[in-house]
């Protein structure tokens, strides 16, 4: 097994590892290698077939495919090196990366590594739906990808539980293709998913959106049969009495995105309770020196734009690592109060321009951002609408931070 | 169907394929019943994987008997039938001294019975043994282990398979008829014929023995649900830690490490009437979550990846509701049949010892001759995960399927899911090739892989994608194509 030296090993080849790449090739750094472990580069956006991606980056809207293939246009303008259809087993934190492959296994020695390798779905089985174990229970994503890219049709009359983006797509394709979408159900008080997804997916089409309900049985043996549903209390409790069964052969779950960090793990990456994503500084490297991560292996974002734009600050960043061994410390923390989830980074420097993402704990109105070091107010954003579904960025200079003292980050209303 | 048996064997599960098995060592033309689409579809597949060392059940029991004896040759086995096994014994743990009383009584049982090493340990000696168990001090059982009781049942089946037997799936006996001599086991699709007949079907051993002549037994179902942890917190357990038993040797919620480092936190005992009913509950998940925390201190939601549940199969007196001893018995109200009954806990430890004693019933019968052929050996597909560096690089040279990862979190590989496609036994639903391989067994639970494996299994086998099954019969996973 010979060992390739590369500067920089970029694993998975969708969004955020297609913008890395040219970004690092486009700031000199032209050793490095896309590891893809699917037949062709694009990620989770091949199955996307529905539109409304790049608005904010190209201003236009395109489907997911086509969104994909204009990074992948320029990998191939630029020559830049991928292999497809290999599979990271192994990352070190000394930065040796492992891949298995039909042509062997291949190892590599990079300088770098960034780390994009998406998220998962969270699935039945983490929050313990109750009831028997039939066929037609598919999490969102993989409903999607039966119908987009395997051409089969998963189930004719559906039920879907949680409101994410991926939940209500899919409920405006499955009407599409003929079957017949009962309801959403979402256990929060607040839907999870963007606001233009619950106009365009499920107003449009009279699909009712409930909030404050679950699912409390599965019914079925073989197939699925229909499911009980009832409402919560303020506690998340069901409330007895109020429980309603649905007749439906299809359940669709939309219950929660997770980054995939295994790897991460493997290699020593500390990550953050909160996001499930490696705990990162203001140049997206981790824990471990060299080690990088952006898009949704790092915090699940709601548009893919944004994943673009996070792996591209991080590439420049990556880029000016590879060229100078180190980065300037950031031993500054970000902190929070209560009405917030997270922030990316979760370290800074306090000397160099960053992008602070966030998300609110629950939907607010007339509220404001304000952040702080040692008291003193820095920036402050004011919001007619904060949504716990949209993440919030603000962009902030290092003229207006100090070196010296931890971030503090408050919403109030 | 027209094919005449010497022995009909109903029940594909771990005795039954145990049965299958220890009779094909002779001349005889062996055909296995099951209802369901694969082996391992019951209880075989659905509890905590122990093998057992015997302590629990009264001195003389056949349960006591047959599982101190499976208990002692299990290393055999599992080398000769290439079986996930590990022998890393068992704390039995307690806090007060109630407990410590029951301790000191399991342990004078387990000696009596035989079983080996038995001994009571302090606090300091069982944060040695394992760090993150629960409990004041415990008994320790040293020869106690785990395996993979689903690659054990298909081990055991494959062998039987290799040897001669034929399997016949989605056959479910409806009624048995007896004339001159000749067994007619109807199905619900088909008529077998047949000299003996031996009875293996667990839950429903009791309607079987009904439909062999053999009346009074009744079976009781003991449901118990379980959680599944993912391997992160598998790093934090040895071995199976149980609570002291009650006074009837029942174990409450346990925490068990898996062959492969998952842990299972279960089961807890009620009773169902509905022997098909393998749904899970919020209550009993609660229950879990409560009790098994009491045993490992890792039971946090994060690690959940799955639910599932397991009905025991307990013979009990239909008076008192007492639980009974297994029945291995050849009766002459029923001649040339062997009834196998409450086969429960330790059925699986038990499996081959109760199979050698239904081969000797039926020999005591009649002259069974020695089959040359029979190969004792079987040899599981290897496993691209457990391999090393430089056998993986061995493998994929040889086979470049080998080079595909199709299951991310349990790293199984394309040529590990054709193997299963194509498994000895021609069971093929989607969770035959989960039951075979791990894929769809990790923490994603198939998000990645189940659609890479619907279409291997379309392509290999020419299956419309409606005619692909999740797991039962009429467990159809695809109403159609999005477009034609």
């Amino acid at each position: 097994m010979a060992v390739q030296q590369r500067d920089v090993i970029i694993i998975g080849g969708g969004p955020a590892g297609l913008a890395a790449a040219v970004e690092l090739y486009k700031k000199g750094i032209k050793n490095l290698l896309i590891i893809e472990r699917e037949r062709s580069l694009g990620g989770i956006l091949r199955q996307c077939i529905h539109d409304g991606f790049g608005l904010t980056r190209f201003q236009q809207t395109l489907s997911g495919p086509e969104y994909a293939q204009r990074f992948i246009d320029e990998v191939e303008e630029l020559e830049i090196p991928y292999i497809t259809n290999a599979t990271v087993i192994d990352i070190t934190c000394n930065k040796t990366v492992r891949a298995v492959s039909p042509k062997g296994i291949l190892e590599y020695r990079a300088k770098a590594v960034v780390l994009t390798m998406g998220c998962r779905e969270r699935t039945r089985g983490a929050i313990s739906i109750p009831g028997t174990r039939p066929s037609g229970i598919y999490t969102a994503g993989v409903a999607q990808s039966y119908i987009n890219l395997n051409n089969k049709m998963v189930g004719k009359e559906v039920v879907i539980l949680g409101s994410g983006d991926i939940g209500m797509i899919m409920a405006r394709r499955l009407t599409l293709e003929g079957a017949k979408v009962k309801a959403v159900f979402e256990i929060q008080p607040y839907p999870s998913g963007l606001p233009r997804n619950i106009e365009q997916c499920l107003n449009d089409y009279g699909i009712p959106l409930c909030l404050n309900h679950t699912i409390t049985q599965i019914k079925g043996t073989s197939r699925l049969e229909g499911v009980t549903v009832a409402r919560v209390d303020e506690q998340r409790k069901v409330i007895p009495g109020t429980e309603k069964d649905y007749s439906c052969d299809t359940l669709i779950l939309s219950v929660g995105l997770i980054p995939e960090n295994e790897l991460s793990l493997a290699a020593g990456i500390d990550l953050d309770g909160r996001t499930k994503g490696a705990v990162v500084d203001e140049n997206g490297q981790t824990n471990v020196k060299g080690i990088f991560a952006a898009g949704n292996v790092l915090q699940v974002h709601d548009l893919v734009d944004f994943v673009s734009t996070e792996a591209e600050r991080m590439a420049d960043a990556a880029a000016r690592y590879v060229s100078c061994n180190s980065l300037e410390a950031c031993g500054l923390n970000v902190r929070t109060d209560g009405n917030i989830v997270y922030t990316v980074p979760q370290k800074i420097s306090g000397k160099k321009d960053f992008v602070l993402s966030l998300r609110v704990k629950k939907p607010m109105r007339n509220c404001e951002i304000r952040i702080s070091q040692n008291g003193e107010v820095k920036k402050t954003v004011k919001m007619k609408k904060a949504l716990p579904a949209s993440m919030i960025q603000v962009p902030l200079r290092k003229e207006a931070l100090s070196d010296r003292a931890d971030l503090e980050v408050a919403v109030t209303c | 169907m027209t094919q005449q048996f010497d022995v009909l064997i109903i029940g594909a599960g771990a005795v039954g394929s145990a049965v299958a098995r220890e009779m094909a060592r002779y001349q005889l033309k062996i055909g296995v019943l099951e209802k369901e689409m694969d082996v391992a579809c019951g209880n075989s597949g659905r509890n905590s994987g122990v093998l057992h060392g015997g302590f629990t059940y009264k001195t003389g029991s056949l349960k006591a008997q047959c599982c101190v004896e499976g208990n002692r040759e299990f290393d055999r086995v599992a080398r000769e039938l290439d079986v996930p096994f590990r022998r890393c014994g068992k704390v039995v743990v307690g806090f007060n001294e109630k407990d410590m009383a029951s301790l000191k009584r399991f342990q004078a049982r387990g000696e009596a019975n035989g079983a080996a090493g038995l001994e009571i340990i302090d606090k300091k000696r069982l944060q040695e043994l394992d760090p993150s168990a629960g409990g004041e001090f415990a008994m320790y059982s040293p020869n106690s282990g785990i395996l993979d009781p689903i690659a054990y049942n298909i081990a055991l089946a494959e062998n039987a398979k290799a040897n001669g037997v034929d399997f016949f799936f989605d056959q479910c006996v409806t009624a048995i008829e007896h004339t001159d001599g000749i067994y007619a086991v109807k199905t619900d699709r088909d008529v077998f014929k047949t000299r003996w007949v031996v009875n293996c079907a667990g839950l429903y051993s009791g309607v079987i023995s009904n439909m062999l002549g053999i009346g009074g037994y009744v079976i009781r179902g003991f449901k118990g649900e379980y959680i599944v942890l993912d391997k992160k917190a598998g790093a934090f357990i040895n071995m199976p830690v149980y609570p002291a038993p009650n006074e009837n040797g029942g174990f409450a919620t346990h925490a068990v490490p898996t062959v492969d480092g998952n842990v299972l936190i279960g089961p807890d005992s009620y009773i169902t009437e509905d022997f098909e009913d393998f749904g899970v509950t919020s209550k009993h998940i609660e229950g879990l979550i409560e009790d098994g925390s009491k045993m490992f201190r890792y039971v946090k939601r994060e690690y959940f990846i799955r639910n599932f549940a397991g009905i025991r199969a307990k013979r009990v007196d239909p008076e008192t509701g007492e639980v009974l001893d297994f029945v291995c018995e050849a009766r002459d109200e029923a001649p040339n049949t062997v009834n196998l009954v409450g086969i429960e806990s330790p059925g699986l430890t038990s499996a081959l010892p109760l199979a050698r004693r239904a081969v000797a019933l039926m020999a005591a019968r009649e002259e069974l001759k020695p089959n040359p052929n029979f190969n004792p050996v079987r040899k599981a597909v290897c496993k691209f995960s457990r391999m090393s560096l430089a056998e993986k690089e061995e493998l994929i040279k040889k086979d470049p399927n080998y080079g595909e990862i199709v299951c991310r979190c349990e790293n199984v590989t394309r040529s590990e899911i054709l193997a299963a496609i194509h498994n000895p036994l021609g069971a093929c639903t989607v969770e035959s090739i989960k039951n075979r391989t791990r894929a769809t067994m990790g923490r994603c639970q198939g998000g990645y892989c189940e659609m890479r494996i619907t279409k291997m299994i379309e392509e290999e086998q020419q299956k419309k994608e409606t005619e692909i099954l999740y797991s039962r019969k009429n467990s159809y996973m695809f109403t159609g194509k999005v477009r034609k």
